[in-house]
């Protein structure tokens, strides 16, 4: 992922999503989605240009980015690691993991390392209930997490 | 012969290293020199046992799990690919009493077949179902669904049947099916196991309600916290696209339907249907009042059916079968089978279909067999973050929508976490407040703010101040919540809050603060 994109760059390759998006019934959230599959992030210079495209206000735009968790404006660490907070993995220390995380990365949710290695994440849910604590690090699952695991996971990123 | 050898691409597999196994398996079947092939099924749902990997031999397929990486080499040497003993084996997958005791309906392929092939799809009696929809009119289509007693497996209940009857008979130039599957609640993961290791059964279930109700255009919105369920439902639908069950005429009849899929973005509130449509036409996913009911002004102000994942994968057994032959199980008004998701603190964790009535006691002791950290049960959460906790006392209720709205309950989407002692209720319900306040729309006011009053008022009775006249402003909020919320996320929160409250009364009344001894 280039993190140094010109302004120039973002409007022309916004453009060519919408262009290719335009004709879907409801198209807001896939171009936002191929956005932050382009930049890693939705970039502020994108959305007057989905506003324009799409004839809807700048505020309508940015009210929809800013509801969906999913959407971030700005980057990430050079991996994501998303920890499930929900109640199955609850029932099976998944609190105490997320801990253990944040100890081991020194970070808290929602938080980038200072090196840029890893951004940590909440996730309510990934499905893998019975075999929880589960987490998502770049889109890969894991389940069944201990202590020595997320040991594992953590010098994974950090490497 | 070319022995096959099944390892689960299910993302519950994956995440316990399947990839990691089935790659060890190539690896000994090219320096051995085996006529083997691999097939990466959907699961069993036997999670406890995954990876499970599956050889087909003469005596049937038989089982072995839950294997690592490092156990390849020694079922290679056991000679597993014969089906011989080795201490993982479980002998015939069928046999196993957690799966032999099941009545797998709507789950019958899944883990059986090879999620994206066709030809095993048509094997196990796929697309029977459709065929005979189109043969029908689609009135008759619409009174089989609604004869089978089929209720909306997404948690509220309400009969297909009556839903579609409103869409066939409502007047507009376009229709849509919508199929919901923005699984969000903890505990649940048949959508996503039914997505990943059976997707035709859903294009179907989605083609048979297009032809029932008029519908030419479907959209399954998938949570994106599933990326392995939407790259599969994306290939099975350009697959079945090629084999003609989907695009202008489907297997060649006079209808037509196609579909895609969209992503959802991180939001629960999307599992609400109204806020489902919302975010589908790429508005922020704000909860609409009702009506005008969806079924008449839903996706784009036109006619909608919308269905979860469960209720139209349930469609094509039924039209295969019979209503009567559906409707024969269960009991009461609640009728077919329901899969039935057993997480959390659980020995026997997976997915378990069966027809209702089954009590809750049995499904926890029996079926899930106690607590994964042999501690006794405490609390079980049925039906997800809205759903009540439920204290062994009440483990008598059998798993019927009425039996656990009479002990003020739901089923929800049929998810069940287990706790073992350790679990301290108090803290439960105040993280079901805090999930209101984070996953709130923000259209009601008792949903936005009373959640996040919840929290401050729940982290106050754990610090013992004033605790009778905290725990009755939490009571008051969540009657406030219940009854001026517009959707389930308001108005449901309650029910882990009060349940948690009224069934672990001691976790509600911590010892007064002392004073730290210097």
């Amino acid at each position: 992922m280039n993190l140094h994109v010109s302004s120039r760059d973002i409007g022309e390759r916004t453009l060519s999503i919408i262009g290719e998006l335009k004709a879907l019934e409801g198209p807001l959230l896939p171009i936002l989605h191929e956005i932050q599959a382009e930049f890693g992030y939705v970039p502020q210079e994108a959305l007057p240009i989905i506003a324009r495209e799409l004839n809807l206000s700048r505020a309508e735009v940015h009210g929809v980015v800013s509801f969906y968790h999913d959407y971030r404006d700005h980057p990430t660490g050079r991996h994501v690691l998303k920890l499930c907070r929900a109640e199955a993995c609850q029932s099976m220390g998944g609190d105490a993991l997320a801990e253990r995380v944040k100890a081991l990365l020194g970070i808290d949710f929602h938080q980038t390392t200072l090196d840029g290695a890893v951004t940590l994440e909440p996730v309510y849910c990934l499905g893998l209930c019975s075999t929880a604590p589960a987490a998502m690090l770049d889109g890969e699952v894991h389940g069944r997490l201990d202590a020595d695991a997320v040991k594992d996971l953590v010098a994974e990123v950090r490497a | 012969m070319t022995v096959t050898i099944f390892v689960p691409r299910d993302a519950a597999a994956l995440a316990v290293g399947a990839d990691r196994v089935a790659k060890a398996i190539e690896k000994e079947i090219a320096a051995r020199g085996i006529d083997a092939r691999v097939v990466r099924n959907g699961s069993r749902g036997m999670l406890w046992l995954e990876p499970l990997v599956e050889v087909r031999t003469d005596h049937g397929r038989i089982a072995y799990g839950p294997v690592k990486p490092s156990d390849v080499v020694s079922l290679f040497d056991a000679g597993f690919l014969n089906g011989s003993a080795h201490p993982l084996c479980h002998g015939p997958t069928q046999d196993i009493p957690y799966y032999a005791s099941q009545t797998r309906l709507t789950f019958s392929r899944c883990g059986v077949t090879d999620p994206l092939s066709i030809e095993d799809y048509r094997q196990y009696r796929g697309l029977t179902g459709l065929e005979k929809a189109i043969a029908m009119t689609p009135a008759d289509i619409v009174k089989e669904v609604t004869d089978s007693g089929l209720r909306g497996r997404g948690g509220a209940g309400f009969p297909t049947g009556i839903k579609w009857k409103t869409v066939m008979d409502a007047a507009g130039p376009q229709k849509y099916i919508v199929c919901n599957a923005d699984e969000g609640d903890s505990a649940t993961f048949a959508d996503r196991m039914i997505m990943e290791g059976d997707p035709f059964v859903l294009i179907e279930g989605m083609a048979i309600a297009g032809i029932a109700t008029g519908a030419t255009k479907g959209y399954v919105y998938i949570r994106s916290e599933y990326p392995h369920a939407i790259a599969i439902m994306d290939e099975a639908i350009r697959l079945a696209r090629a084999e003609k069950i989907l695009g202008p005429s489907v297997l060649g009849s006079a209808y037509a339907f196609d579909m895609e899929v969209r992503s959802g973005a991180g939001a629960y509130v999307c599992g609400e249907e109204t806020s489902l449509l919302n975010s589908l036409e790429g508005k922020r996913g704000i909860v609409r009042a009702k009506p005008p009911l969806p079924a008449l002004q839903g996706f784009l102000g036109r006619p909608t059916v919308v269905n979860n994942v469960m209720s139209l994968a349930s469609i094509p057994v039924i039209l295969d079968r019979g209503a009567a032959f559906y409707k024969d199980f269960g009991m009461g008004r609640s009728r077919g089978t329901i899969p039935i998701q057993i997480a959390g603190n659980v020995k026997h964790g997976g997915l378990y279909e069966i027809a209702f009535g089954l009590t809750l006691g049995q499904i926890v002791n029996e079926i899930g067999g106690g607590t994964a950290s042999g501690r006794p049960v405490k609390a079980v959460q049925v039906g997800g973050p809205l759903g009540a906790y439920f204290p062994v006392s009440l483990f008598d209720t059998p798993f019927d929508y009425e039996a656990f709205a009479a002990k003020d309950g739901l089923i929800g989407h049929a998810g069940i976490t287990v706790f073992d002692d350790t679990v301290d209720m108090l803290k439960q319900a105040r993280f079901a407040m805090e999930f209101c306040a984070i996953e709130s729309c923000g259209k009601c006011t008792p949903c936005r703010i009373g959640s996040t009053r919840g929290v401050e008022t729940a982290d106050k009775i754990a610090q013992g101040i004033e605790l009778e006249k905290n725990k009755a402003l939490l009571a008051d909020l969540c009657n406030t919540m219940k009854f001026g919320s517009l959707c389930a996320l308001g108005g449901f929160t309650p029910y882990p809050v009060m349940s948690a409250m009224n069934h672990f009364p001691n976790d509600f009344s911590p010892a007064p603060m002392v004073e730290a001894a210097e």
